[in-house]
């Protein structure tokens, strides 16, 4: 019988044999996790981003003059995946620092690795609030705008609208839940006569759409919010589109002007939804226009939010380790705290008092042109705008 | 008013798109008794090729006829399969595959994203059935109309295919009885290609006409085939009528439920079939199934307890296992840590399986209740470590005690079903109760304390447990009650009437495998320092029955073995490539066809040759045990 162990033995030899690459001195590795088999249509965009910052560093001299060196594995979707992933950087790779993530519950178990094994942790994509507040540790940052501040980016939107009755969509997990959750707290709190009239919880990723709709648009709503995305909000779209959903009715979406979500709706993209996005084909800023110009030189394809993402996660670490000029964790942790970084949509700042950064996201509304989903009237938003005051962040985040 | 009609309506067009790809897995398992896991990778071919020949033939005409090509293409595919691959192991041991075809399902999840890329597609509506038609103010889309009247003229010529051609009355007679068609002197081999291609197809043109409505994408597969495996059990495995029937009373309570409770969604198809199945242990429509006629002990080699020498190879391996701290790095000991946890559970599966002929499909339950016992206890009532790791298990224990009364009084599918049934009830509870359990969020911060902090303490504490479980989980199988349990597995009749109570004894081994997969779990948390509702879910409970089928379902130590290749090489590849699923699908597949009773299964059987042949090596007692 415990010959099994033998062979656990054995190919965990060979495991340590392959992995135990020689490191050199003018090298420094940041090891980089997401969700690439599980997520393509997000990861991909988000890879390019990332592999064009590792460019661009090593082209300017790399970090204090070493090389940059990001090694990269997949988490198939799963928390406990994405552990034994961290567990290989760390340890067998001695990566400086780990970033990434896309999922929440994956970001989430990461950061309570970093927590446990003192390792510095740049979160790139989960958006649950949980990462930076209630579930907050010393050792984990996040980049992109959170469940929080994109509800609010929305709520300021939804308030000028004169709907009162409102219904809600939300795929069934914490993430649909919290955004719901902090959509509606914020909106009552500025427009104490809206009432809520339906909610829908869909499973992710298995909406019957049909009934959903119906159900909506029998409690009459005069606005709707939506929180599903990919292939839901496709079949949301299209049902709500034959069945008269949307119309007189307004919407307000969250992600849905990210060209990853958008563009597959093609001529099917509802008319003047509010949403957040990234509507690169609008943007005129001299950073975001170098990056542009980089991103399609390099790979001659139009970035994703995703891009952007990745882009920024490995530019923010290096900015980060040239800062502290040493790969010790406290000393990154340090660094990090405050630092101001130029990304494509204007600098950003890595909070010290809850380790968010300041990334905003552009809202705007839907439309639709030569049968493409785009966005117009867009306005960028900066992160720093819609977060709560320091007192309550105090209350949010447990102490170190 | 018009809205509970438009709502019903809305339903049925739900049902319809559901009975297709039912139906054919239905006709597939009822002739085959494959279970078929790749039903959902055809659905999902069905619709990416559609896509593409949607976009390059215009019409009406095009449209139609890129769906019916799409179809047709798909079952082709199909057919290759079945040829290639199925004949190979229909003679395998049941369930043996599920494996090949999980293999498929894995590699076409990969292939669809190189071939289709990684986008979300959306496809064409359908010329003809674009709009909606105005019923007293409510929107009907012409789309559902269409398959409203679609579902029920399948199932009609589904029903003329079966009861008014000769090659109907073949299937209806396999369903019924496949020795006898053979016997009867039918070209079995052709009849299962056959339908095969029928079941594929179906599959296929589900798939095809949801391009109007859906998105096409690479994750379709998995979303439809655990649901369609519910909507066959619960009308009654190989019925067609009691697929449609299922897939209506299905759509329908869900498109009613949502208006009372709008979570329901995600657990009501499992409330309806653990429902059903304790009522009517063989679903709506389905008939008892008659006795086997093979002996089961016939093909088997015989299990005997380990030889001294035996005993001591293994005692030299463990210590040699237990040697690796000293010579490997931190993440070496982490992976080794991880296998050796599921080997415990794959151990406790195949307790069940293989001794018990119960095969679970929910097993990830009990494991992951054995984590969450352990978070609950840690995290709410502040226990040591050592207390978690002792009392969390019992969780599991608790939840296989009561889901295992009901589960053991069915068998065969049926038991796979409810047990899958159960699971996925405790996974919703787990993602949803987000007071209690975080919802998916899990529970965080379940370090080990320092004695067992270190990798390598951790590694030993892991080692030791499943050396501890595994010589359990032999002892209890060459005991008088492990005698009594195969006795139940090889024919329930006989071992009744010689007075073992065999319920009783199954419920029993249940227990125990729920248990020592808590074991599992409970050390899985102190792992990885955290819980999630995956700790419990399907993708899990896959894992394990891959396991237990590749190490060889015949053997005693095959779930070991099963357990170490199939984890090491499923972490290598994550770690190694994207296209890890590919890879592992190709290996699983490869495996399937150069042991098709599984790893160990087949080194023993070459041994037994080996051994048997020699004169002297052949004892009496053995025969007559074979001989039984």
């Amino acid at each position: 019988m415990q010959r099994r162990t033998m062979l656990a033995a054995g190919l965990g030899l060979a495991v340590a044999g392959l992995m135990g690459t020689a490191r050199a001195e003018d090298v420094i590795k940041i090891g980089e996790i997401n969700s690439y088999s599980l997520l393509p249509a997000f990861t991909e965009p988000y890879r390019k981003g990332w592999q064009l910052a590792v460019e661009e560093v090593n082209a300017a001299g790399g970090i204090n003059g070493k090389k940059l060196v990001v090694v990269s594995k997949d988490d198939s979707g799963k928390p406990a995946d994405a552990q034994t992933a961290a567990n290989e950087l760390v340890s067998s790779e001695n990566v400086a620092m780990l970033a990434g993530t896309f999922l929440s519950n994956i970001g989430l178990a990461v950061s309570d690795f970093a927590n446990q094994k003192k390792v510095f942790f740049l979160a790139a994509e989960p958006l649950t609030d949980a990462i930076t507040w209630s579930k907050g540790n010393k050792y984990t940052f996040r980049l992109r705008p959170s469940n929080y501040m994109q509800a609010a980016m929305l709520v300021e939107e939804a308030a000028k609208l004169p709907a009162k009755r409102w219904a809600t969509i939300a795929p069934n997990y914490e993430y649909g839940q919290s955004a719901v959750a902090v959509f509606k707290k914020l909106l009552s709190e500025k427009r104490p006569d809206i009432q809520w009239v339906d909610e829908q919880w869909p499973p992710q990723g298995k909406i019957d759409a049909g009934p959903v709709v119906q159900a909506v648009a029998a409690a009459n709503p005069e606005a709707i919010l939506n929180v599903t995305f990919g292939a839901d909000l496709v079949k949301l779209v299209r049902e709500g589109n034959t069945r008269g959903l949307f119309k007189d009715r307004k919407v307000v979406s969250f992600l849905t002007g990210e060209p990853e979500y958008l563009d597959p709706l093609k001529e099917e993209t509802p008319e003047g939804w509010i949403v957040t996005g990234y509507p690169w084909y609008s943007i005129k800023t001299p950073e975001h226009d170098a990056f542009l110009k980089a991103y399609q030189t390099k790979y001659n394809d139009y970035p994703r939010l995703g891009s952007i993402v990745g882009y920024q996660t490995i530019k923010s670490a290096a900015a980060i380790l040239a800062k502290a000029g040493s790969t010790d964790t406290d000393k990154l942790i340090v660094a990090a705290e405050g630092l101001s970084v130029p990304s494509p949509f204007g600098e950003i700042t890595f909070r010290k008092i809850d380790h968010q950064s300041t990334l905003g996201a552009y809202v705007g509304k839907t439309a639709q042109k030569d049968g493409k989903g785009i966005m117009v009237d867009t306005v960028y938003r900066k992160g720093s705008d819609y977060l709560p005051g320091d007192e309550e962040v105090g209350k949010l985040r447990p102490k170190d | 008013m018009a809205f509970y009609f438009v709502q019903f309506l809305t339903g049925l067009a739900s049902a319809a798109s559901l009975f297709l790809v039912a139906s054919g897995l239905s006709i597939i398992f009822g002739v085959t008794r494959i279970v078929n896991f790749a039903h959902g990778a055809f659905y999902m071919l069905g619709a990416y090729v559609a896509f593409s020949l949607t976009e390059r033939l215009s019409g009406a005409f095009g449209f139609w006829g890129s769906i019916v090509v799409a179809a047709v293409v798909v079952a082709a595919i199909g057919v290759f399969v079945e040829m290639v691959l199925l004949r190979r192991i229909y003679h395998a041991p049941e369930l043996f595959q599920l494996l090949a075809t999980f293999g498929l399902t894995l590699m076409v999840e990969d292939l669809v994203v190189l071939i289709w890329g990684p986008d979300d597609l959306v496809g064409r509506r359908a010329p003809g059935f674009k709009g909606a038609v105005d019923f007293f103010g409510q929107n009907i889309p012409s789309y559902d109309l269409f398959l409203i009247a679609l579902g029920p003229i399948v199932l009609g010529a589904l029903w003329l295919l079966f009861q008014r051609t000769r090659w109907g009355i073949l299937v209806r007679a396999a369903t019924q009885d496949r020795d006898m068609v053979a016997a009867l002197g039918v070209n079995q081999k052709w009849l299962f290609t056959s339908v095969f291609a029928l079941g594929v197809f179906l599959a296929a043109l589900g798939g095809a006409l949801q391009i109007p409505r859906d998105a096409v994408h690479h994750a379709m597969d998995l979303r439809i085939i655990v649901e369609v495996f519910v909507v066959v059990v619960i009308g009654g495995l190989g019925s067609i009528l009691g697929a449609f029937v299922a897939a209506v009373l299905v759509s329908e309570l869900n498109a009613f439920g949502i208006l009372v409770f709008p979570t329901i969604s995600l657990i009501l198809v499992f409330l309806v079939m653990a429902v059903v199945l304790v009522v009517r242990p063989w679903g709506l429509f389905g008939k008892k199934e008659a006795p086997a006629r093979r002996t089961p002990g016939l093909t088997v080699i015989p299990w005997r307890p380990l030889s001294s020498v035996e005993r001591l190879a293994s005692l030299a391996a463990l210590a040699f296992a237990a040697m690796l701290p000293f010579v490997s790095g931190n993440y070496a000991l982490n992976v080794g840590a991880e296998i050796a946890i599921f080997v415990i559970f794959a151990a406790s599966l195949h307790f069940l399986m293989a001794v018990g002929g119960l095969a679970s499909f929910g097993h990830a339950a009990y494991f992951g209740l054995g984590a969450y016992g352990v978070a609950f206890l840690a995290k709410i009532a502040g226990l040591p470590m050592i207390v978690c790791l002792l009392l969390g298990p019992l969780l599991g224990a608790a939840g296989a005690a009561v889901f295992g009364a009901f589960a053991v009084q069915l068998s065969g599918v049926y038991f796979a079903m409810l047990t899958l049934a159960f699971a996925q009830i405790v996974w919703s509870i787990a993602f949803q109760w987000v007071a209690v359990t975080g919802g998916d969020n899990g529970i965080l911060g379940l370090w080990p304390e320092k004695w067992a902090a270190s990798p390598s303490h951790f590694y030993w504490l892991a080692l030791g447990v499943s050396a501890v479980v595994v010589s359990a989980l032999r002892l209890i199988t060459f005991s008088p009650f492990g005698y009594a349990l195969r006795a139940m597995r090889d024919s329930p009749l006989r071992s009744e009437s010689i007075g073992i109570n065999g319920k009783r004894i199954q419920w029993t081994a249940f227990i125990i495998a729920g248990t020592t997969a808590g074991i599992g779990g409970a050390l899985f948390a102190y792992l990885k320092g955290s819980v999630f509702p995956d700790n419990m879910g399907i993708s899990l409970s896959v894992d394990a029955l891959v396991m237990v089928l590749l190490g060889g379902v015949e053997t005693v130590p095959g779930a070991i073995f099963g357990a170490i290749v199939y984890k090491a090489l499923n972490i290598w590849l994550v770690s190694q490539t994207d296209l890890s699923k590919l890879v592992l699908g190709i290996f699983i597949v490869l495996i399937v066809v150069v042991f098709p009773k599984g790893i160990v299964g087949v080194v023993e059987s070459v041994m037994h040759r080996r051994r048997t042949a020699a004169p002297k090596a052949a004892p009496l007692s053995a025969k007559m045990e074979g001989a039984q």
